[in-house]
This record gives C-alpha cells, sequence and structure tokens, in this order.
C-alpha cells in the first residue's frame, strides 16, 4: 500500500533520526561538531543536519512519494557528547553511497557541507571527519604516482626529501628567480617550489619562469649527479590554461608540477591528477585558504577531512603544518593526518581526532610536506615527528644563510643525513638534537654557520585548534 | 673589513643520494646501518656500477638479494669481494621493502675512482 501525501513542516527527527540503524560497509560515514541554536533537542538538530545535507528539505513535498527516501536518505544514527565542552555534541550521519557520484570528490562535498552550513537551527557546525567506504574509494583515481613511485623515479631513498620555496615569494624576474633556484639545487636539495602566489604575474610571466627553472633543474643535475626538480605552478584563472601549462611543462621534462587544490577547486585538481596519471607527471599540492575553512574549532571542516579528500582527488605532495615552525598545528592531530595520507588502513583513534576505521586499499600514498618558519635546529624533530615519508621545505631556512642558497641547501642537507643516521643507530634525536647537530658541523662549515644564524629562533604560541580533550 | 673575507665559497659537489654529505661512515657506522635495514626486515643487496654511468637507475647486482635470515657478518663479506672484484666500481648497498615494494635504505658504501 502507497503512503499518503500530508502537506506541512514535520520534525525531522521523526523521519532522519535512527539510533537503532546499524551503517552498511558501503555508507558513507561522517561526523559532525554540532552547536545548536539554545533550547532545540540534541536529536532534533542531528536529525536536521542529516536531512539538510542529504534527501530532505524544510517542507513536505508530495514529489517524495514518486521515491523511496528510505533508500535514499541520510540517517543521524548516534549523538556524543564532546569532551571538556557542554554546549557542542558531535552527530554521526550515515549515508548511502548512491547519493554520490563515482569518483566525485566535488559531489561528496557539495552535499555534506553545502547548504547545511548556513542553516539557522544551527549556531556552527563542524566536519570532523567523513568514512569513505572502499567501495567509493576504488571509484577514485587519488594521487597520481604516489610515495613507491615518486621515490623510485628520483632515486632517493631511506631518508626524507628536502625542499625549499624560492623568495622572495613575488617580483623577481624569471632569469634571477631560475638563479635562485639553481644555487638551491646545486647545494644539495631535491626540490625547489615556486610559492603559491606565484602564477604568472606582470613581473614574471609562466612559459619564461618555466624554460629558465628547466635550466637550473638541468645543469643542477649534471652537476650534482643527483636527480632534482622544481614544482612548477600551474594553477591558472582556467582549466585550459591549466593544461597548457602543464602540457609545457612536460614539453621541457620536468618532473613534477604544483597545484593549489583549495582555490583551484576539486573539478581542476581531479582533472588535473588524471593529466598526471596519464603523463607520468608527478603533482605537489598546497592548500592556501585551509586554515580560512580548518582553523576554527566549532566551524568548519577539519584538515583531516580536506586530507583525505586531496587524497582521493589526486596529488603526490600535500603541505600539512609543521608542528614546530611558524604555522598552526597540534602535534597528535597533525601525525593523526599525516597517517591518514601516507597509509592504507587507518584506524579509529580519539587521541588522534581520527573518528572512524579508515580503509583506502591500494590507493597511492600522499608525502606529507613540512613547510613554513622551520630551520635547521628543527630537523631532529621534523626527522622524528614526519618519518622519511615527507618533504621537508626550508625556504627562509635555506636562503637565508649568510653564504647564500647553496650554503644554506648543504647546511641542510648534511643536517638531514646526520639526524637520518642517529636514528637508525637507534640514538633518540630529538632528546639529542644538539649533539647530533653540532657532531656534524664540525665537517660542514656550512651547518655550522647555519646553527650560529637560527640560534635564538622559536615560534611558541598556543595551538588555536586542539584536539577536543576533557 | 669587507664581508666577502668571511664568507665562505660553496663549491658543487658529485653526491650519491643518501649520506652523501656526509663524511665517509666507518667501518663500525656502515655495520650499523646494515643492522638497521636487517632489523625493519628489509632484503639486503648489494649492487655495483662504474662512477661514468652512476645516473642509471639500473646498476649491476652483485649476486642475488640476501633472501631469508641474514647474517650481518655475511653482508660485509660479500660488500668486501663486490669491492674487490670491481675496485673501480661504486658500490651501493639497498634494502629492499617488499610491503612498499620499494627500497627502505640505499646508500654508497664504496665509491669507485671517478
Amino acid at each position: 500500500m502507497s503512503k499518503t501525501y500530508d502537506a506541512g513542516v514535520k520534525e525531522y527527527r521523526d523521519m532522519y533520526w535512527t539510533p537503532d540503524y546499524v551503517p552498511l560497509d558501503t555508507d558513507l560515514l561522517a561526523c559532525f561538531k554540532v552547536t545548536g541554536q539554545p533550547g532545540v533537542p540534541r536529536e532534533e538538530v542531528a536529525a536536521a543536519v542529516a536531512a539538510e545535507s542529504s534527501t530532505g528539505t524544510w517542507s513536505t513535498v508530495w514529489s517524495e512519494l514518486l521515491t523511496d527516501l528510505e533508500f535514499y536518505k541520510g540517517r543521524a544514527y548516534r549523538i556524543e557528547d564532546v569532551p571538556g565542552d557542554k554546549e557542542s555534541f558531535y552527530a554521526f550521519v550515515a549515508y548511502p553511497i548512491d547519493l554520490f557520484e563515482e569518483g566525485s570528490i566535488v559531489n561528496v562535498l557539495t552535499s555534506l557541507v553545502g547548504n547545511v552550513f548556513g542553516f539557522k537551527a544551527l549556531r556552527h557546525l563542524r566536519l570532523e571527519d567523513i568514512r569513505f567506504p572502499i567501495a567509493y574509494v576504488k571509484t577514485c583515481l587519488g594521487p597520481p604516482s604516489g610515495i613507491q613511485v615518486e621515490r623510485d623515479k628520483l632515486n632517493k631513498y631511506g631518508r626524507p626529501l628536502l625542499g625549499c620555496t624560492i623568495k622572495p615569494k613575488l617580483g623577481l624576474s624569471a632569469k634571477n628567480y631560475g638563479r635562485a633556484v639553481y644555487e638551491c639545487l646545486r647545494g644539495g636539495l631535491d626540490f625547489t617550489k615556486d610559492d603559491e602566489n606565484v602564477n604568472s604575474q606582470p613581473f614574471m610571466r609562466w612559459q619564461n619562469r618555466f624554460e629558465f627553472v628547466a635550466e637550473a633543474v638541468a645543469a643542477s643535475q649534471q652537476e650534482t649527479g643527483e636527480r632534482k626538480g622544481h614544482y612548477l605552478n600551474v594553477t591558472a584563472p582556467d582549466p585550459e590554461e591549466m593544461y597548457a601549462r602543464a602540457e609545457f611543462a612536460k614539453e621541457l621534462g620536468q618532473p613534477i608540477i604544483m597545484h593549489d587544490y583549495i582555490t583551484g577547486g576539486f573539478c581542476a585538481n581531479t582533472g588535473l591528477a588524471k593529466w598526471c596519471r596519464k603523463n607520468g607527471m608527478l603533482l605537489h599540492i598546497h592548500r592556501a585558504m585551509h586554515a580560512v575553512i580548518d582553523r576554527h574549532p566549532k566551524h568548519g571542516i577539519h584538515f583531516r577531512v580536506l586530507a583525505k579528500c586531496l587524497r582521493l582527488s589526486g596529488g603526490d605532495h600535500l603541505h600539512t603544518g609543521t608542528v614546530v615552525g611558524k604555522l598552526e598545528g597540534d602535534r597528535g592531530s597533525t601525525l593523526g593526518f599525516v597517517d591518514l595520507l601516507r597509509e592504507s588502513f587507518i584506524p579509529e583513534d580519539r587521541a588522534r581526532g581520527i573518528f572512524f576505521d579508515q580503509d583506502w586499499g591500494s590507493l597511492p600514498g600522499v608525502f606529507a610536506v613540512a613547510s613554513g618558519g622551520i630551520h635547521v635546529w628543527h630537523m631532529p624533530a621534523l626527522v622524528t615527528i614526519f618519518g622519511d615519508d615527507s618533504v621537508l621545505q626550508f625556504g627562509g631556512g635555506t636562503q637565508g644563510h649568510p653564504w647564500g642558497n647553496a650554503a644554506g641547501a648543504a647546511a641542510n642537507r648534511v643536517a638531514l643525513e646526520a639526524c637520518v643516521k642517529a636514528r637508525n643507530e637507534g640514538r633518540e634525536i630529538e632528546k639529542e638534537a644538539r649533539d647530533v647537530l653540532t657532531e656534524a658541523a664540525r665537517n660542514s662549515p656550512e651547518l655550522a654557520i647555519a646553527l650560529e644564524t637560527w640560534k635564538e629562533i622559536k615560534f611558541e604560541f598556543e595551538t588555536v585548534d586542539k584536539l577536543d580533550q576533557g | 673589513m669587507p664581508f666577502q673575507n668571511t664568507m665562505g665559497d660553496y663549491q658543487t659537489r658529485q653526491t650519491l643520494e643518501t649520506f652523501g654529505f656526509l663524511p665517509p661512515l666507518t667501518q663500525e657506522e656502515i655495520f650499523d646501518q646494515i643492522a638497521y635495514v636487517i632489523a625493519q626486515g628489509w632484503t639486503p643487496s648489494i649492487e655495483h656500477i662504474h662512477p661514468s654511468q652512476a645516473m642509471n637507475h639500473y646498476w649491476t647486482m652483485w649476486k642475488l638479494p640476501f633472501f631469508g635470515s641474514v647474517d650481518l657478518q655475511q653482508v660485509i663479506s660479500e660488500l668486501e669481494a663486490c669491492h674487490r672484484a670491481y675496485p673501480d666500481h661504486h658500490i651501493r648497498f639497498t634494502g629492499y621493502d617488499n610491503y612498499t615494494q620499494s627500497q627502505g635504505s640505499a646508500f654508497v658504501v664504496f665509491e669507485g675512482r671517478r
């Protein structure tokens, strides 16, 4: 017997609060931190979130009866207290997989963090985590190459990679810019990087930059005998222009290009990742604008979700913060999303902010990139925190060396290798940081000068977005 | 005094990736690194090449990787045997990681004359 049409406004919880529901293996699960308007029951708010991010709207409509909403609706199935916070709670919502187009992070986000975030019954709403079912993961291409292929292509094993963003970030001519790249690479870095702001401005058009950089990469490879790359930023005003830049980088024989996935958008990013897979190009991903979305502890999207979305959309490197440098980052939480980028199965671990088991199947891993306000004294902590499958990027910490970029690069490379060697020997390099670095500096005047230059610089501010703890 | 007088000039060097920027490892330091590779469960292997072809991905393998239970001393004597057979070659020690299907570690133990 079919249902009868009953026009009007119903309580969301009648249909969307289902505490007895056992999520299916194919469901996409989400955990939201919800702060409702005073006086509205938690179940009603949680149900409203489930409804507004899936099939529901504020009023009953007759055409609902033409489909089977029981099959398509999102369900709020659990509510939990937030430790140490009386006004907010966690709402867990299960979404049937057929609500989402295959391989489309765009579609997932449009649903989960679409209109619902402006919903008046909420004061704040934050998407804390998403469990992507393996069935959905298999519809996504993911990183074009992944950690293992990148290591094999570049012949770099058993240590983190070293990079550096070319400074000043804006205003250099293409030829002078290529000079800065060359100096860094000949000094011992594996990579240099375009700053995210560098696209194709009047002071340095992209074709000129690509050509001079290509010569710098080739010369440094020849002179050092090691493989090198420069992340050529192909982020552009429109997709056609983005692909044109990517094609030119390939013509020049460059190994890696770069994209800003949040300002550029997931549509552009997923397309570019597919292009990279097809063309054997590595893809470095920057995350400009992320802090607008992820820094507020009660509103927005946690970065672990943005990191998971990038792994599905595609990228071989992703910036994760440094924990120790000038930019925001809680250690436990950072370790949590670093695992989400690199491992193939990550179990639920609330101590690191991970709300669900996540199985990535055979999706390649992404290098974690630590960049921003770090210098040679941070090296032991960085090697300990990030391990081998990371790219450590020292911008000012390379080019600010009193003898210039090449010496700065060599100082960092010596420090890195000394830390890796000491770690492998079983030493606790974070505790013995001073000994490890000063021993290494005995054979490296470049490192000795670097240690002297940056000995007093620290960035000790409290983290704004901490993990929820009682 | 002009600042150039105190400034060092960095001379570009040919290096061979991991540990290429450290002084040559002592015998004891080499033992430690090999012991680390064995402790990770990786499979030790030895390869060598003439310095003029060091940029190649494939260096010539010395025998086969040492699958199964591995004794540190055995690896050392194979490294020395390879060095005796190819005194002019670079000789690299690698640890194959069958979980990542990549190399967990790789470094040059003996550098050939360039």
